[in-house]
């Protein structure tokens, strides 16, 4: 038996198909992941993402520190409330985890990183934080709900508490708003505007069964894949890792060269690959040809093999079937994917395929 | 609760068969199957003609979460396959013994059918894996 959220009661009621992942039992689907991915692009959907961990960095020195250990900069973060993407790298200029964090005020941080990660990251965390006034706080008392689709805000705000109602509905995309208890950012990992709320974890079954009763569709784990792949966010362990860096993942937009003088953890690796004509690609990859792009399968260029598919599957949205993968670089337009032996046609696309429910690019 | 159907055959890996008069027999998998896979958005069927072996695999069926290959559950040849499920593949979610079926074989050996399992045989694989 894995860990529970304390949602878990709920899934059980509403017959969600439980699996583990990350050390976690959490619902794979309630009965369809394709409606399931379909109320997100059209309404609204929620998920249990209790299985996230928020840490809190405070202290007079938890800029600094944050700007020691991730590869984005958070000094870019001067207004309260203002989020970050970023990856956590080692020394390798590989990747630790990626995570949110959000800037709550002068020396207040939240960070949210992933579940399979969160005991090696504070660990990580803690090893690095010699020298510096910081206080590291894994919140293990707090429940995390994503509300996500186009009807997702205004169906959840009637729910939220007085002090951050109206500011969860005033702040901009990848902002969050502070409430005494509930924490409300306009985030997700769906391609789609909503809030993820971060609570404490004795309120979390009151908002979740608030927000059924609003009409929301409860959403899994499988789901809140296809819809991720769609939007061409990155999954940690699938997309890249502590051997494959942001560069080679799509993710060298996360990295703050400038400025100079800022020694962030695997700075160096990151220069000496960006220079190397062997860097390899991250692309995005659309079926043409009949079945279903998968991870590991092999991507083929006149007959070799040039690269890997990282994430793939079907793409409910787009009714093709996509992927991204990691390729050698200066592949051409179209290339081949080896599905059980066959070599099946695939065009090289960007990598978001899908955003606010319409296709991305022409496909 | 998944249905078993008490006129068909059935094999340890999901797979049911319909025995015609004609020497025939209709293949696809069970209510088990299709509901532990999920949706279903792509089916590659067997080549008409093919011959095969008990235990081949010879199709599949690709959900949303994995793809599964189908087994031959008798020998014999390919004689027809549902190609409705080109572009409705999701007709083995919605009607695993019926609309969902996947292809027909010409039985080399009407004798082979004793070694499939019956309603309460296949019952029991699922009993054994709750």
């Amino acid at each position: 038996m894995g860990l529970r959220t304390p949602l878990f009661a709920e899934h059980e009621r509403l017959n969600a198909r439980i699996v583990p992942f990350g050390g976690w039992d959490m619902p794979l689907h309630y009965g369809s992941q394709l409606e399931e991915h379909h109320a997100v692009r059209r309404h609204a959907g929620i998920f249990d993402v209790s299985h996230m961990q928020p840490v809190d960095i405070t202290g007079s020195g938890a800029g600094a520190f944050l700007r020691r250990l991730l590869a984005n900069d958070v000094v870019k973060l001067k207004d309260p409330g203002k989020a970050l993407y970023s990856c956590m790298l080692n020394d390798q200029g590989g990747v630790v985890d990626d995570l949110i964090c959000y800037f709550r005020g002068p020396e207040r941080y939240r960070l949210v990183v992933n579940a399979g990660t969160a005991d090696k990251d504070l660990d990580w965390m803690q090893a690095h934080a010699a020298g510096f006034d910081v206080h590291i706080d894994r919140r293990r008392d707090l429940a995390m709900i994503a509300i996500q689709g186009p009807q997702a805000r205004a169906l959840a705000a009637p729910l939220l508490p007085a002090d951050c109602r109206d500011a969860a509905l005033a702040i901009a995309p990848f902002f969050a708003a502070d409430g005494a208890r509930w924490f409300v950012g306009r985030t997700g990992y769906t391609g789609e505007d909503g809030f993820e709320v971060i609570l404490p974890a004795d309120e979390a079954p009151g908002l979740w069964q608030g927000l059924i009763a609003a009409g929301i569709q409860p959403c899994g784990l499988g789901a809140r894949d296809t819809l991720r792949l769609e939007a061409g966010m990155n999954l940690y362990g699938q997309d890249m890792d502590e051997t494959v860096g942001p560069l080679e993942s799509g993710l060298g937009w996360t990295i703050a060269w400038e400025p100079l003088e800022r020694q962030f953890i695997g700075r160096e690796a990151l220069v000496a690959l960006r220079d190397n004509p062997a860097r390899r690609d991250f692309v995005g990859l659309l079926l043409t040809g009949r079945g279903v792009l998968r991870g590991h399968q092999q991507v083929l260029s006149e007959g070799r093999v040039v690269g890997e598919i990282t994430s793939g599957g079907f793409a409910p949205t787009l009714e093709r079937s996509i992927a991204l993968a990691r390729v050698a670089p200066g592949l051409g337009a179209t290339c081949a994917v080896d599905i059980r032996g066959k070599a099946v046609p695939v065009r090289v696309v960007k990598t978001t395929f899908v955003r606010h429910g319409k296709p991305a690019q022409a496909l | 609760m998944s249905a078993v159907h008490a006129d068909l055959h059935y094999t340890k890996t999901h797979e049911w068969v319909k025995v015609h008069g004609d020497g025939t027999a209709t293949v696809g998998i069970t209510d088990h199957a299709q509901e532990a896979l999920g949706d279903i958005v792509f089916v590659e069927p067997p080549d008409l003609g093919r011959q095969v072996d008990v235990g081949d695999g010879c199709a599949v069926v690709e959900s949303v979460k994995a793809a599964s290959d189908i087994y031959a559950p008798l020998a014999g040849e390919v004689v027809a396959v549902n190609t409705a499920l080109a572009d409705t593949p999701e007709l083995i979610n919605e009607s695993a013994y019926g609309d969902g079926w996947i292809f027909t074989l010409r039985i080399a050996d009407a004798g082979a059918v004793d070694g499939l399992l019956d309603a309460a045989g296949y019952q029991a694989v699922l009993d054994a894996e709750a």
